[in-house]
């Protein structure tokens, strides 16, 4: 099985050797001519700050004796705000000056850090406890060398703002404890005592992302920006078609270009075209961007476009749909669906079809490599995961782990793109090649032609009343390629993993349950997109429930809760067939509860007004879904716009994530999801004819623009001292449907087919 | 390859370019000035928002033998000290997401409200058409209104 991210066997949780700091190796003290850092990379550099004492006790955090507290991300920034929230949680823990703590990503080394597969939404579910364990092992340590000097009682001190203070009113700045530290044992982990949540100054606020400065004045370092003297750079023709070769080519007209300096072949994987593979390309390798651009216009490559050429989307999706009529692999079921629908009063059956979708991140992929004479690689990339593109360059370039430094930058947005290393790959190749750094810098038309999409998709849904008009019976079709395809073609069923992305865990209860899957392969490079095949189950199953309500003439909520047990963890036991997932955590660490469920549900409803919220002119449209270990309700007001345009006022969602440890950038990744949704519901589709993708530029493949979007997000957060989970990608999956639902209140037209068309 | 002069941030600079290479890899190439962002290279995205003579415009598609005496402000000259009322307004409001598109969305807002110096919701959506991957779009809007509010002056001279 290829790399689920989202599927991840969170064993390797504690791999990273910090937390069992028993043994003396791990209190490096050292002293250091300038900058400070022992651990991880810098763009800035620092100037020369004389003789300082650096005090690390793990590898998150070090505190210099001039009181410098830096802080470690380890976790790639692509806009959720992970580079603040988890430093943030180490910073409140250790007591420092937050106004003064220094932050510095990490370079991608799993060994050192941990997992650092920034994809999934677990960053901070992961991490909430190592990070507070990093923060709390250090204060611990700072008070006991405090009360030492002082002749007190540790539990008489207490840190606050960068200082150790005691009850009589002693105060004694880190940096000034950072010497005597010296020959210190660092404390076991787990005898630590944590603060209580009510004494957090950062968690649970509202926080402000450390780069935000950065970020309005330009100075912010994102993948294109990293400059290397005498790098070149690269820009590729790559296979039109999935698993096309390049015949032959000829480059006079390309190196003809002024600036153009070499033209170089890229081998590709061919079919499956693999997660961690580039594709087939000619290189253009120039002195600067445009002409690098040029150079590859003039290129003239003859191609065996191979067994992907005839295939259309278009038909395929046909085909799926077709194949929803007959019996598929069954992967879940409790009673007998088909008596029920024997003996059924009515029975309801809907198709659902969604497109394949390009994450489209306002950065397209762009890396620098600098591969060195004496057999080392420095790489720069806008990576999620950053380890496993240290590992994709060393196998593609047969080299050791260690011979490969892979630095970090932001992300101009990564929704999954980015976890994938093959642009990667490309640039560590070019560089070898050219013998100087190489920038290889993908153009928007590159990003939308070979993006790993998000997968099509076709679902029938069949549902049944009894006589006396109860839901007696819910059957699920669902088919799409799945990504294990693209590493291995011999995958055509969903996964387990995928299908536990909101489909096999329908939670309702129904006497008969059956969900099947069905047979369909990948002709293009498939791959995860946030949330996921969540998107499209959420959406049918949302939909469906809402038809199934208007039938029982009920309140669609009304309905949710009436078929929604209490207050009850679902396991789902002797009814799935293969494994579920949930998202790589235990059950009974994270259970499936239906309260949680019922808690936004009502939520929600309350906020928004939902019974006041229809008047003249006005519709509202529910939906809930849980993702990610998140639970989520979200309610979306429609009106018509004057040119027949459907304008959203109006979003209320309510979420349960447990703790919510930057509150600010919960809604805010929110607001983003409802906006993202919005793309996927209303505007954006790839489709790919002759095995080609349709769409060029943002032109073709569209994302909602100010004018289109949701004006309002209300975001409403649960108190909770559940465990946090993430809110990165649970906001999109419930917002379609409650925009589908909402549509069709408003226009009377159901929604079978995204993206919509009013 | 010709030479051009061309003035950028209040300075003058000479750079060696095929004269139909856009602004945008001037800036980045040449001048290394990369808060300017590609995300399109065909005046679709807002990413590449420049101003020419104090007007916000798209420089991934104005090739470097059009600008002649025009004078090029980017996102690293819009303010000495990135204080600039937009800039700040950004700040306080928390607008970024993953801030790619944001030098971007900072310029548009400082042209607009040099030409209106209170919009209107409707006037700040018609105007500002830079895409945001990440949906920014309701802070963006708050922020344009916090400048209108904070600008003060700096608006009407
Ligand atoms: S890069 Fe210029 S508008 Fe997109
Ligand atoms: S903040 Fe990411 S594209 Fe706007």
């Amino acid at each position: 099985m290829p790399k689920f991210p989202f599927l991840k066997n969170k064993e390797s949780e504690n791999k990273s050797k910090v937390f069992i700091p028993s043994r003396r190796e791990f209190l490096k003290i050292s002293t250091l001519a300038s900058g400070g850092f022992l651990l991880g990379v810098n763009f800035q550099c620092s100037g020369p700050k004389g003789e300082l004492v650096t005090f690390a006790p793990n590898v998150y955090l070090s505190i210099d004796s001039d009181n410098q507290v830096t802080i470690i991300a380890h976790r790639s920034e692509m806009g959720t705000g992970i580079r603040t929230s988890l430093p943030m949680i180490v910073a409140d823990e250790l007591g420092a000056d937050w106004s003064k703590v220094k932050i510095v990503q990490a370079e991608g080394d799993e060994e050192k850090y941990g997992d650092q597969n920034t994809d999934g939404s677990y960053s901070v579910r992961m991490f909430y406890e190592p990070m507070r364990k990093a923060g709390a092992t250090a204060r611990h340590m700072l008070i006991a060398a405090a009360a030492e000097k002082w002749g007190i009682n540790a539990s008489e001190c207490a840190t606050e703002n960068g200082q150790v203070i005691s009850t009589s009113g002693k105060k004694i700045n880190f940096g000034d404890l950072v010497e005597g530290l010296k020959d210190k044992q660092i404390p076991d982990a787990t005898t630590i005592t944590l603060k209580g949540f009510s004494s957090y100054k950062l968690i649970g606020k509202d926080i402000a992302i450390y780069d935000n400065k950065d970020i309005a004045t330009g100075k912010a370092v994102f993948g294109a920006d990293v400059d290397l003297p005498n790098m070149q750079i690269a820009v590729v023709r790559r296979s039109p078609v999935v698993g096309a070769k390049v015949i032959s080519y000829n480059d006079a007209k390309a190196m003809a270009v002024p600036g153009v300096n070499r033209v170089v072949q890229i081998e590709g994987a061919g079919i499956p075209p693999g997660l961690d593979k580039p594709l087939e390309g000619v290189a253009v390798i120039a002195d600067n961007t445009w002409a690098a651009m040029k150079g590859r216009e003039a290129l003239e490559i003859e191609w065996d476009l191979g067994e992907n050429q005839t295939y259309s989307s278009a038909k395929q999706l046909d085909d799926m749909l077709k194949s929803t009529t007959g019996n598929g692999q069954v992967r879940r079921e409790r009673g007998n669906f088909n008596a029920a629908r024997q003996s059924a009063g009515k029975v309801i059956e809907r198709t659902y079809l969604a497109p394949f979708y390009a994450h489209a991140t306002l950065e397209p992929p762009a890396a620098i490599a600098d591969f060195r004479e004496d057999g080392s690689c420095e790489i720069w990339a806008p990576s999620q995961h950053p380890q496993w593109a240290r590992q994709a360059v060393a196998d593609a370039l047969q080299m050791d782990l260690d011979q490969i430094k892979m630095n970090v930058t932001l992300l101009g947005g990564g929704f999954g793109r980015k976890s994938k290393p093959d642009f990667v790959v490309e640039a560590a190749l070019l560089s070898k090649s050219a013998k100087s750094p190489v920038r290889v810098q993908w153009t928007r038309e590159d990003d939308l032609h070979h993006d790993f999409f998000h997968a099509q998709s076709a679902q029938r849904i069949k549902a049944t009343l009894d006589k006396n008009g109860n839901f007696s019976g819910w059957n699920h079709h669902t088919v799409f390629p799945a990504i294990g395809a693209t590493a291995s073609a011999a995958e055509l069923h969903p996964s387990d993993g995928e299908l536990g992305l909101g489909c096999i865990d329908f939670p309702f209860e129904v006497p008969n349950i059956r969900i099947e899957t069905h047979e369909s392969k990948a002709h293009t490079r498939i791959g995860w997109l946030r949330s996921v095949s969540n998107i499209h189950h959420a959406f049918a199953i949302n939909c469906m429930l809402d038809e199934i309500a208007e039938t029982k003439g009920m309140d669609p909520v009304d309905f949710i809760l009436d078929i929604l047990p209490e207050n009850k963890d679902l396991d789902f036991a002797g009814e799935i067939k293969g494994d579920f997932s949930n998202y790589g955590e235990p059950l009974e660490k994270f259970p499936w509860n239906t309260k949680r469920l019922r808690g936004v549900i009502e939520k929600v409803v309350q906020e928004s007004d939902w019974n006041k919220m229809v008047s003249d002119g006005k519709a509202v449209g529910f939906a809930v879904h849980k993702s990610f270990l998140t639970y989520v309700a979200c309610i979306v007001e429609v009106t018509n716009g004057s040119n027949g345009q459907i304008i959203i006022p109006d979003v209320h969602y309510a979420v349960d994530c447990g703790i919510g440890v930057n509150t600010d950038r919960i809604r805010s990744q929110f607001e983003g999801g409802a906006q993202f949704a919005t793309s996927l519901a209303m505007s954006s589709a790839i489709t790919l004819e002759n095995g080609q993708v349709q769409q060029n530029n943002f032109d073709g493949y569209q994302i909602i623009r100010m004018p289109q979007s949701p004006k309002k997000i209300h975001v409403h957060i649960i108190e909770s001292m559940e465990k946090p989970t993430g809110v990165g990608e649970p906001p999109v999956p419930p917002y379609i449907p409650a925009l589908c639902n909402a549509i069709y209140k408003l226009t009377g037209q159901r929604i079978y087919q995204l993206p919509i068309k009013v | 390859m010709a030479k051009y002069t061309i003035e950028v941030n209040g300075k003058s600079r000479e750079v060696d370019v095929a004269p139909d290479t856009p602004l945008l890899w001037v800036l980045r190439d040449e001048l290394n000035l990369v808060g300017t962002k590609y995300g399109c290279g065909v005046a679709q995205c807002g990413a590449c928002t420049i101003h020419l003579d104090g007007e916000a415009v798209r420089s991934c598609v104005l090739p470097i033998s059009s600008i002649a005496n025009k004078k090029v402000i980017t996102i690293e000259g819009l303010s000495e000290n990135g204080d600039h009322p937009v800039q700040k307004a950004w700040d306080e409001v928390d607008v970024a997401q993953c801030g790619y598109c944001q030098a971007g969305q900072v310029m548009a807002a400082a042209a607009l409200l040099k030409k209106n110096p209170n919009p209107s919701d409707e006037e700040i959506a018609s105007s500002m058409t830079n895409i945001c991957r990440c949906g920014t779009y309701v802070r963006i809007r708050q922020a344009v209104h916090m400048a209108a509010e904070k600008g003060g002056t700096l608006w009407k001279g």
